[in-house]
């Protein structure tokens, strides 16, 4: 009895912080100048304080173009490190406002942590990489392989899933984390090393000699990574959504970082028009400026060119765009239109 | 006709055969005294030789100047051959200063810097209690210490003038009256406070007046009521002083006067700088709340016997990881929504809490040991139950657990870099994620660890060396 009236005093003040903070994170925000981004402790490419301090990557981007829209100033973003305990409580009591830390959308995560993932701005799978010499070429033939994988991740199911349901064995060798992983793999403790296929490229990447190690074809996962935010408060789902379409829409209209200013006074778009907050009065509609948008686009670039700055061809991890291309190449990235 | 022959000068000894000197001697006693140890012997020379020719080359071949992982290992492969490994140390020359100060604003590195110096020196007197010349030696190199990192840190001339007081001001206290240097430890708290988060000056001088008003209303009662009674409302008027007229006069002071230094926020705290921070500030908390929990479930009072049983047992109860989740997820649930509670200040409270529950064992288990004529002989004086235990028991208690005590603390210290599991950046793995998430040094291993380890080991080391020192020192018997 008395246990139960602990738990639903519990529950109760859970909810009303919850719903008093959720009522209102764009005032809050506003309110505090400054927007409390949760972010990854350290991801190579995605999310990561450089030696000066100022934080780099794909998803810290996202977090300064939202920056931009809400207050016209990317730099009124504070980053908060979250780990992958942490990361959804910070969320949810209102610690942060929002969470771009390469969280994989999931059914229990949308539902039972009550919280919304509003965009895929990273569609990521699980892949395998093994040395060259080993003579394989494709995952199915890892029958009887030592694999390294880190505990307690989701990875680790899927390893198991894709195994069974191939009639294949291995024998799992379980690490703490990412750099522990590589040194075993490197070791020969493994024979192959098995992780997002955007952490197996930024490892690869970085290996003394890189062209002795293959990264499998196979993707035996989906992985859809996105930013985050609680249950509760739409407009600031909407925020969050429509910040990064308009970083889609942007590259689909070829609007970039440099010439967004030029395109705004020229354009005979009518879309772009509405993106650029020429006319329509988008912003306001959900509670900003109408330049919002032209503000995140002219803070980090359009998506392409934050993909290209992080992690694409040309850095030293070397994506390429494969199912992050646009969908008129080919890709998943698709807006959805802005009237 | 008695001739006598008398020696009159001994012959010079003999030297004992070769088996029974020098080298050989040694060898034989130390290392083959028999079957058994020869083999050992054998067996741990092969050992050593592994390891060495193992990660000899790695160090030889240390790297210091280079841009990336990979530059290292260009410049190991053309300097020692193909194939040759070898230490990146560039990733500490590039990086030591998150390992040392995590994101704080490198033109503010002085406050840390002179925070550190001036713990030193507000350790001085707990540390060497009213011993002249280990106080003037220690503040002899406090004040070497500080000309040279508040020189290397770019320090205002107003913080070099402050320091250069400060130290002389002690100085001459050491001279005339080391008693006098507890003052400055009792301020030091509210000094390093603001050193470190910056801030209006008037937050930690009002804070501390609660301490002062605590101590006037004790004063003020204890002739009448008898020091528990007074005690509790000397707490009582504090609490009050802290809850309702604390922040109003901060504010007013600082509106009026003003004066302080640029704050910094919690977030930018990392590395050793938050390590020392959390276990400095638990341990010198963690200490008094320890012995008084250790007197309370001693105590005959059963309200307050059952209180720090339940406290010491159910901390001790449950894993540091457990209430560090609590202090950094929970609690946000349960404080109305729009506070923020330092989450660096939750932290130490827990830890401090934690460790005062194991401390409050070790010093029972001090209690336990002094023989019940200790405490029938303070009684037999007519010592009062605080006397008695301030004058005749703790001294002994204390003394008896000093091994112990020291222990915990380098437990505790090793504990703060469990902070890492809330998202704070402690050293070990904090700053070495970050570090290892830029991809210029993706793929290093060993080198953090070891950088670490070594400041942890330097700093472990010397506080068992003062135990070991003060055990030396406050031996009073003829074991």
């Amino acid at each position: 009895m008395k246990k139960s009236v602990f738990l639903g005093v519990v529950a109760a003040t859970t909810m009303v912080a919850g719903a008093a903070s959720a009522q209102a994170t764009l005032e809050a925000v506003k309110a505090r100048g400054e927007l409390i981004c949760g972010s990854n402790t350290g991801l190579t490419g995605f999310g990561a304080p450089d030696a000066s301090g100022n934080w780099t990557g794909f998803d810290v981007d996202l977090c300064r173009a939202l920056a931009a829209a809400i207050f016209g100033d990317a730099t009124k973003v504070r980053f908060v490190p979250t780990t992958g305990e942490t990361r959804f409580t910070a969320l949810q009591s209102g610690e942060v406002d929002v969470l771009i830390r390469n969280s994989t959308w999931t059914y229990s995560r949308d539902t039972e942590l009550a919280l919304d993932f509003v965009a895929v701005n990273y569609y990521d799978g699980q892949g395998f990489m093994v040395k060259s010499d080993l003579g394989v070429s494709s995952a199915k033939e890892l029958d009887g392989a030592t694999v390294c994988i880190q505990t307690g991740t989701t990875t680790e199911l899927n390893l198991a899933d894709f195994f069974k349901q191939n009639n294949i064995s291995y024998q799992p060798v379980t690490v703490a984390d990412d750099s522990e992983a590589q040194r075993q793999y490197l070791a020969g403790a493994c024979d192959a090393y098995t992780t997002d296929a955007s952490g197996l490229a930024a490892s690869r990447a970085t290996m003394p000699d890189a062209a002795n190690h293959i990264i499998l074809p196979e993707i035996i996962s989906k992985e859809p990574l996105g930013p985050v935010v609680r249950h509760g408060d739409n407009n600031w789902g909407d925020i969050v959504r429509w910040t990064y379409y308009a970083l889609l829409i942007a590259e689909e209209k070829g609007i970039t970082k440099a010439n967004v200013e030029e395109v705004a006074t020229s354009t005979a778009d009518e879309e772009v028009k509405r993106l650029l907050g020429l006319s329509g009065d988008m912003g306001v509609k959900i509670g900003l400026d109408n330049a919002a948008f032209k503000n995140a686009i002219a803070a980090v670039g359009n998506y392409g060119e934050v993909f290209a700055a992080n992690i694409g061809e040309g850095t030293a991890i070397n994506l390429a765009r494969g199912l992050n291309a646009l969908w008129t190449q080919g890709g998943l990235q698709y807006a959805p239109p802005l009237r | 006709m008695d001739k006598h022959f008398a020696r009159t000068e001994m012959l010079p000894p003999l030297a004992p055969p070769v088996t029974e000197r020098g080298v050989v001697k040694w060898l034989r006693e130390n290392l083959f005294s028999g079957p058994f140890n020869t083999i050992l012997t054998l067996v741990a020379l092969v050992v050593i030789y592994k390891l060495v020719s193992a990660a000899l080359p790695w160090w030889l071949n240390s790297v210091w100047t280079a841009e990336s992982l990979s530059q290292c290992r260009e410049i190991v492969a053309a300097t020692a051959g193909e194939g040759a490994s070898g230490a990146c140390w560039a990733m500490i020359r590039e990086r030591w200063h998150q390992f040392i100060f995590g994101f704080y604003p490198p033109d503010l590195w002085w406050r840390p810097v002179l925070a550190f110096g001036l713990l030193i020196a507000a350790l001085g007197p707990v540390l060497y209690s009213g011993q002249k010349r280990s106080l003037t030696i220690l503040l002899g190199i406090v004040a070497a210490y500080l000309v040279v990192t508040l020189s290397l840190t770019g320090a205002p001339t107003g913080a070099f003038v402050a320091a250069a007081v400060v130290v002389v001001a002690l100085f001459a206290a050491v001279q005339v009256a080391p008693g006098r240097m507890l003052l400055f430890t009792a301020i030091y708290p509210a000094l390093c406070f603001w050193l470190l988060w910056g801030g209006s000056i008037w937050t930690p001088v009002v804070a501390m007046l609660g301490f002062v008003v605590m101590g006037v209303v004790y004063m003020a009662l204890v002739g009448r009521f008898g020091p528990t009674a007074s005690a509790i409302a000397g707490v009582v008027a504090a609490v009050l002083w802290w809850l309702f007229l604390d922040i109003p006069i901060t504010q007013a002071l600082a509106d009026m006067i003003g004066g302080g230094l640029r704050s910094v926020e919690s977030d930018e705290f990392g590395g050793f700088l938050l390590a020392i921070t959390i276990g400095v500030t638990a341990i010198s908390f963690s200490l008094p709340i320890g012995i008084l929990l250790a007197l309370g479930r001693q105590s005959d009072m059963l309200i307050v016997k059952t209180l720090c049983v339940g406290f010491i047992e159910f901390i001790r109860g449950v894993p540091l990881i457990t209430l560090l989740f609590t202090a950094s997820l929970l609690l946000q649930y349960f404080l109305p929504p729009g506070t923020n509670f330092d989450i660096i200040l939750r932290v130490i409270i827990l830890v401090t809490l934690f460790a005062a529950a194991y401390l409050a064992e070790v010093i029972r288990g001090g209690l336990a040991a002094l023989p019940r004529g200790q405490y029938e002989a303070a009684d037999a004086l007519g010592l009062d139950y605080w006397r008695a235990q301030r004058l005749i028991i703790l001294p002994q208690a204390l003394k008896i657990s000093i091994p112990a005590i020291v222990s915990t603390f380098i437990g505790l210290f090793k504990d703060t870099t469990l902070v890492a599991f809330v998202g704070l950046m402690d050293p070990l793995k904090g700053v070495t994620q970050i570090v290892r998430a830029d991809i210029n040094w993706k793929g290093i291993y060993w080198e953090p660890y070891i950088f670490v380890g070594a400041i942890f080991f330097v700093i472990c080391f010397g506080m068992s060396r003062y135990s070991m020192y003060l055990e030396r020192k406050l031996k009073t018997d003829h074991r």
